[in-house]
């Protein structure tokens, strides 16, 4: 009997062992190469009506045209990785292509004839690493752009990040872009000796754009003598840097809500206006706007996101935000995820916007020849503006069609300025995993 | 202008209060927390959307987008 007992207990401890958790052997820890983790595409359409355009210096009416399409798409990969301190490695590589149509450019030349597409790229790279066990991460980034109106614009970025033992985290992160901007000048303030060997006999109509180069046509006696692009204007740059410097802060408040508050430290020095915006005096006469060579900006944003039952989400935005142009604004933001089930949600969304103007800024034929700054650049007039529309996103756990596609998002919303611009974005995201 | 900036000092108040009423969340009771449409960041798809917004407004910035720069934009 006793011989039994003994093997009884024997074969349970033997089964204990056999199923209890083996000590962690840090030992065995491999480090993991950098691998493929998700693939972003986002695509939208965005669809704009208005007049007053700043290229026509906000001249109501046809001539001020400033209906704008663009079709942006952008790709993002995210490769994650695991070195040998067991610390994490993001590293985030983004290419994006722009084509947009503004009927404002072509008046870039004063008959309407210049060209009004064109296209912009801006590849990003960011690199993470993230301390898991002491709740640090440290990043450094690089950003390039090659836009309408840009000869370019380079960006850098440092951030680095630390999490605290009661669920929140404290973010730095600063930034800076470096960026040419094209002197595209609207025609008629083309200087006379931009174009070289002409004739003084010649006449020369600029083909200009703000979407590319500009060509000058030379005509004899009415004759077309030259082809234009042979005659390329050659366009000087000139600097706008801005430097950044963001803090955060994120708090997780109980099992249901969590919140942050983002401040943005701004400063932009150099030519801040655009050289194609036209300004008409009070007298009739034309203009290039004029801006200061520096500006700053502070804007401050809330968030504050509540999960509501098991089935609502109430995310809330309020960001107030004012500069040294003498422009405010207050912007609040509703939107509601409902999930129709756990892995479909539709989240109908309110934005308002309310802006001061800034103080350099004045309508179509109102600034006095004798101001020493001026624009008629709608974007910084006085204006609220609405926008609403909703999401739709699904993401069940087997993918949608296809197992590597995790999540099909589609959002479409539309925007109304009191300044009777409207617009329509349509965007689509696919998420592969 | 009195009215409004005591409204935005109570509304600070009572933010800084909500953040410092939090009670401690253990990782499993994350559930919610975790879900991505909690996510205190704005999403992939809202990009460009807020791309026309600093294109078309004067003001920019908090919002984990961008704050002037690399753009024809403010």
């Amino acid at each position: 009997m006793r011989k039994l007992s003994l093997v009884v207990i024997g074969m349970y401890l033997s089964m204990v062992h056999a199923f209890s958790q083996a000590p962690t052997d840090s030992s065995l820890y491999k480090s993991k190469k950098l691998k493929l983790d998700e693939i972003n595409l986002v695509s939208s359409y965005y669809d704009q009506t208005a007049d007053k355009s700043a290229v026509m210096g906000g001249e109501p009416g046809p001539r001020g045209i400033a209906n704008v399409t663009d079709f942006a798409n952008g790709i993002d990969l995210t490769l994650i990785g695991w070195d040998q301190k067991k610390r994490k490695n993001t590293l985030a590589l983004g290419l994006g292509l722009d084509y947009h149509t503004a009927a404002s450019q072509a008046y870039v030349d004063s008959n309407g004839i210049s060209k009004n597409d064109g296209t912009r790229i801006y590849p990003t790279i960011n690199w993470t690493r993230e301390n898991e066990q002491k709740g640090t991460s440290f990043g450094l980034g690089a950003y390039y752009s090659a836009e309408h109106n840009y000869y370019h614009s380079i960006g850098i970025n440092a951030s680095a990040s630390k999490k605290n033992k009661s669920n929140g985290e404290f973010s730095l992160k600063v930034v800076g872009f470096f960026d040419k901007i094209n002197m595209i000048y609207p025609a008629e303030f083309y200087p006379v000796d931009s174009v070289k060997n002409v004739q003084s006999t010649d006449s020369i109509v600029y083909r200009t754009s703000a979407s590319g180069q500009t060509e000058a046509f030379i005509y004899n006696s009415g004759q077309l003598v030259s082809n234009p692009k042979s005659h390329k204007v050659q366009t000087p740059t000139k600097p706008r840097n801005t430097y950044t410097a963001s803090l955060s802060f994120t708090q997780i408040i109980n099992q249901r809500m969590q919140g942050s508050v983002e401040m943005d430290l701004v400063y932009q020095t150099g030519y801040l206006g655009l050289p194609f915006h036209r300004v008409f005096y009070n007298t009739g006469k034309d203009t290039i706007e004029n801006l200061p060579s520096q500006r700053f900006k502070l804007p401050i944003g809330f968030r504050l996101n509540y999960f509501l039952g098991d089935r609502v989400i109430i995310r809330s935005y309020y960001r107030f935000y004012v500069d040294s142009w003498g422009l405010m604004s207050n912007t609040f933001n509703l939107e509601v995820p409902v999930k129709i089930t756990p892995f479909l949600s539709l989240s109908p969304f309110y934005r308002f916007y309310a802006q001061t103007a800034a103080r350099y800024f004045a309508p179509y034929k109102v600034h006095s020849e004798t101001d020493e700054y001026f624009t008629s650049n709608y974007a910084l007039a006085q204006f609220n503006s609405s926008m609403f529309g909703a999401g739709f996103r699904i993401a069940p756990p087997k993918g949608v069609f296809i197992n590597s596609l995790r999540t099909l998002e589609i959002r479409y919303s539309h925007y109304m300025q009191t300044t009777d611009l409207n617009a329509n974005i349509i965007s689509f995201n696919l998420t592969f995993k | 202008m009195i009215r409004n900036s005591n409204a935005k000092f109570l509304f600070a108040i009572l933010f800084t209060s909500i953040l410092v009423s939090c009670v401690h969340v253990k990782e499993y009771q994350k559930s919610r927390i975790n879900d991505s449409e909690m996510s205190l960041s704005s999403r992939h798809i809202e990009k460009n959307e807020q791309n026309a917004e600093s294109y078309r407004e004067g003001s920019s910035g908090a919002n984990g987008g961008k704050t002037g720069g690399g753009c024809g934009c403010n």
